[in-house]
């Protein structure tokens, strides 16, 4: 199991939006899943090809991901994974 | 009769204005502090359509049906996988920049132009499909780029009340296309424009129309704000005649408003071209031409005349008989009720002004 934390900004969106557990191995699992618990809130993470936004990022415990395209960052059990938005603009 | 109402897009939120007792005031706002870069009431239901540009999240559509009581968002359009916007590039949305709905004949019928430079429509509650006939367009992928922004995008679509089928759009930057099916097929409708920024200026696609509008009572009489010009045409854009002043302000701008009933009659709000992008000579003013652009006259009263930097963005100058209205980059409103002859006030506070629209 790994841990699933957001930014509270997208709770401006999903007022329900709250960490979780769920089974995955990889970060593209995660964002699979976050589809089924919250419908839509994919389409705020990911572009239409499934690439990573250019203004969010995604962090296993503190390192940010690599793979912004396919998101295939392996992940271990127990891992906590956070779900941010990128400090753009300053 | 109800009071006439305008929805503002602002890099800030929604406003609604309402003209009561001949003043234009706010009355309401929604989405504080998201950019809302297009507003759209669709008349034939009265529904209100805005497409957000979130910083983070990408770009969103929501809708209400009740002035604003309640809001829905729906999927926005998204380009289909295996879909590229230039070699290599897949395809996603960049920008949502045009609404428009598809005739009184198609109930729920829905157009959006987007940047890359992908025509969407929908049906009733349907998701947004990428209309193939344009993306597969020959010129598409060696002769479109973007004009302001990194990738061509389409800002105008006039669908023609007299037939629904026949449709305009206007992109930047590839010029005008024109569709007589529905979309199953474009037709580029460039003769007459100029590019003074090709190698070939009179190229047949690669055109910078900033806005693309028509004459509501007589639609084959359309106008065009081009980044070289201002051009008319009256034959349903297979000609294209520069109207731009020779001397005086009315050449380049985004803007541009057409008259509903009268041919003859349109706005624009002139601007200094690429070097700058402020007010020409740092003084505001709209110029009409009531005459299909012979001549223009350039109006002031009630407009800053001194350190005034506004653009008018392309979506942002409307016209509803004399009623005018405009919004500027630094946050300026402004209204007219003689036809652009002199203004008034409405904020000199707001956001960055993106677009502005006529509500029932």
């Amino acid at each position: 199991m790994v841990t699933v934390k957001f930014t509270r900004a997208l709770r401006r969106f999903y007022p329900d939006l709250a960490p979780f557990e769920m089974e995955a191995d990889t970060v593209a699992q995660i964002v699979q899943g976050l589809e089924e618990k919250y419908p839509g809130l994919q389409n705020y993470i990911v572009d239409e090809q499934g690439h990573l936004r250019q203004h969010v990022n995604i962090f296993v415990e503190n390192s940010l991901i690599k793979d912004r395209e396919t998101l295939n960052d392996k992940l271990d059990p127990g891992n906590e994974v956070y779900i941010m938005q990128a400090l753009s603009g300053g | 009769m109800s009071n006439k109402k305008v929805l503002v897009g602002t890099r800030k939120g929604l406003l609604v204005l309402e003209k009561k007792s001949g003043d234009w005031k706010i009355i309401a706002d929604h989405f504080m502090g998201i950019p809302v870069n297009m507003v759209f009431e669709d008349s034939r239901s009265n529904t209100w359509w805005v497409a957000l540009d979130h910083g983070h999240w990408g770009n969103k559509m929501h809708y209400s049906n009740d002035q604003g009581g309640n809001w829905t968002e729906v999927d926005a359009p998204q380009y289909p996988e295996g879909e590229f916007m230039k070699e290599d590039v897949p395809a996603s949305l960049k920008y949502i920049w045009a609404f428009a709905h598809g005739g009184k004949d198609h109930p729920g019928s829905l157009f959006v132009g987007t940047e890359p430079g992908g025509l969407f429509h929908r049906n009733g509650d349907s998701t947004f499909t990428l209309n193939m006939g344009l993306w597969n367009q020959p010129t598409r992928m060696n002769n479109w780029f973007g004009g302001g922004r990194d990738y061509p995008g389409i800002h105008s679509i006039v669908v023609d009340p007299r037939d629904s089928d026949h449709i305009y759009i206007g992109i930047s930057c590839a010029g005008v296309f024109e569709t007589m099916d529905r979309g199953e097929t474009w037709a580029i409708r460039n003769k007459g424009l100029r590019a003074d920024f090709l190698p070939d200026p009179y190229a047949e696609v690669g055109h910078d129309p900033h806005l693309l509008v028509a004459c509501a009572a007589q639609p084959d009489v359309m106008w065009q704000q081009n980044h070289c010009g201002i051009f008319r045409s009256t034959d349903g854009a297979q000609n294209w005649t520069e109207v731009s002043e020779e001397e005086g302000p009315a050449k380049f701008g985004f803007a541009i408003a057409a008259d509903a009933d009268n041919p003859q009659r349109a706005w624009v709000a002139p601007a200094i071209s690429d070097e700058t992008r402020v007010a020409v000579e740092k003084a505001v003013c709209i110029s009409r031409t009531d005459d299909g652009g012979k001549t223009w006259q350039s109006f002031r009263k009630g407009l800053p005349q001194s350190y005034a930097y506004d653009i008018v963005y392309r979506h942002a100058l409307i016209a509803d008989g004399d009623d005018v209205l405009f919004g500027t980059t630094t946050g300026n409103l402004f209204a007219s009720g003689d036809g652009g002859e002199s203004w008034t006030t409405v904020s000199n506070f707001l956001p960055m002004v993106y677009g502005l629209t006529y509500i029932s």
